[in-house]
């Protein structure tokens, strides 16, 4: 048996363990990302991202509502019947998501009705219940905190690069700093928009992943 | 006259998939195959207006009253949950054989925010009952005529000679954009 010194010990245990999370967190922004990848929460990412701090607000609160609800989840995850797993989960992200409701309402009301009915359509985001399911459900505490901030930082940096993506082209500001003086093409703004600007980004994903792998 | 408008405007004018992006996920995942996309359909037509019509009664006979209308979201979407799990066993008794046909998609609907977008939309928009049970009729002929034009041209898209990075769910993105851009020619009329 091979000994080590105590400093040299704890770099050989400590190392693999922190990269192991590293990995669970950074899935999330291109291998795993909800968006470009799983395809997953599509319907905010199309619906709110006609800024791009509209997108920005809402995957912060899609992040929100994930890292709570992997946290909860996979806290009570052995004291929930089988049976019944599915519609637990539910009550448990519907619960955060009431949260947020309550709380944009109060602290960032011209946000919130920017994004609208969206804010309480996170109960039916793929997204949360996924993880909740496929990940917090069989996974410790921890690294279902990490997965849930992971994943929602991936959703998060997806919705923000579309809102950007779709501002820039449709009303030729950046962040709300108007760029471009006249006419844009406000097609980008309108919900075709969306749905063309999304799809070149997945084409653009796939080559980044292409070249990467 | 009325109920007319509201059933034109929801299937056209302000579509409840290319135009409200309410239940993408079905739009894009079961969109395949034209029989499939028929199922779907089916399937959600039958639980969008029997939601509708419960989650309108819950929330202005018992929310409204005891003043918890910020239990809605919770509320909403445990009606949606046990009923579809109710409409499963119920078709499961009585009739086989659209059991058979819409059974694999039923589980899929507790979390289609087109059910939910709807009943939360209905309340919103201050119906009556009966005009509640036709806005959501008109959106489920909505989200059925999006999502069966959509498989078909999917079903030729297959065919032909797409580069390989756009294959698949990209390209068919980009369709759904110019079919939402044909749908725009709506606008206005009602």
């Amino acid at each position: 048996m091979q000994s080590y010194g105590p400093m040299e010990y704890l770099w050989k245990v400590k190392k693999p363990i922190d990269m192991n999370q590293w990995k669970n967190f950074s899935k999330g922004f291109i291998k795993e990302n909800a968006v470009f990848a799983l395809f997953l929460g599509l319907c905010p990412t199309l619906g709110v991202t006609t800024s791009a701090v509209n997108g920005l607000g809402m995957g912060l609160a899609t992040t929100f509502v994930l890292v709570m609800s992997n946290l909860v989840v996979s806290l009570v995850k052995n004291f929930i019947p089988d049976k019944v797993r599915i519609p637990s989960f539910i009550v448990i992200i519907a619960t955060f998501v009431t949260v947020v409701e309550l709380v944009m309402k109060g602290y960032v009301p011209a946000l919130f009705d920017a994004l609208g009915l969206f804010i309480p359509l996170i109960v039916v985001n793929c997204l949360v219940l996924g993880r909740a399911e496929a990940f917090a459900s069989k996974n410790t505490v921890w690294s279902s905190l990490v997965d849930g901030a992971g994943m929602g930082l991936g959703f998060t940096m997806a919705l923000t690069v579309l809102g950007a993506v779709r501002e820039l082209l449709g009303s030729g500001a950046f962040f709300g700093m108007k760029l471009i003086s006249g006419d844009a093409m406000l097609l980008f703004i309108l919900p075709p928009g969306a749905f063309i600007a999304l799809g070149y980004l997945i084409v653009l994903a796939n080559m980044i992943k292409e070249k990467t792998s | 006259m009325e109920y007319i408008l509201i059933i034109i405007a929801a299937v056209f004018v302000s579509n409840i998939v290319l135009n409200q992006f309410l239940g993408i996920c079905p739009f894009i995942g079961v969109s395949s195959k034209v029989e499939t996309a028929i199922g779907m359909t089916g399937a959600v037509t039958f639980v969008m207006v029997i939601a509708t019509l419960v989650t309108y009664l819950i929330y202005n006979s018992v929310l409204v009253p005891l003043d918890i209308i910020y239990m809605r979201t919770i509320t909403f979407i445990l009606v949606i949950a046990s009923l579809v799990q109710l409409v499963e066993i119920i078709l499961k008794k009585i009739s086989p054989p659209l059991y058979q046909a819409l059974g694999i998609f039923l589980p899929l609907i507790t979390t289609n925010c087109a059910v939910l977008g709807v009943a939360v939309l209905a309340v919103q928009k201050d119906f009556s009952l009966l005009e509640s049970t036709v806005y959501a009729i008109g959106n489920a002929i909505g989200f059925g005529l999006a999502l069966i034009t959509f498989s078909g041209i999917r079903e030729q898209l297959d065919l032909l000679n797409v580069p390989k990075q756009m294959k698949g769910v990209p390209i068919a993105f980009i369709v759904a954009g110019l079919m939402a851009l044909a749908f725009m020619g709506f606008a206005g009329i009602v």
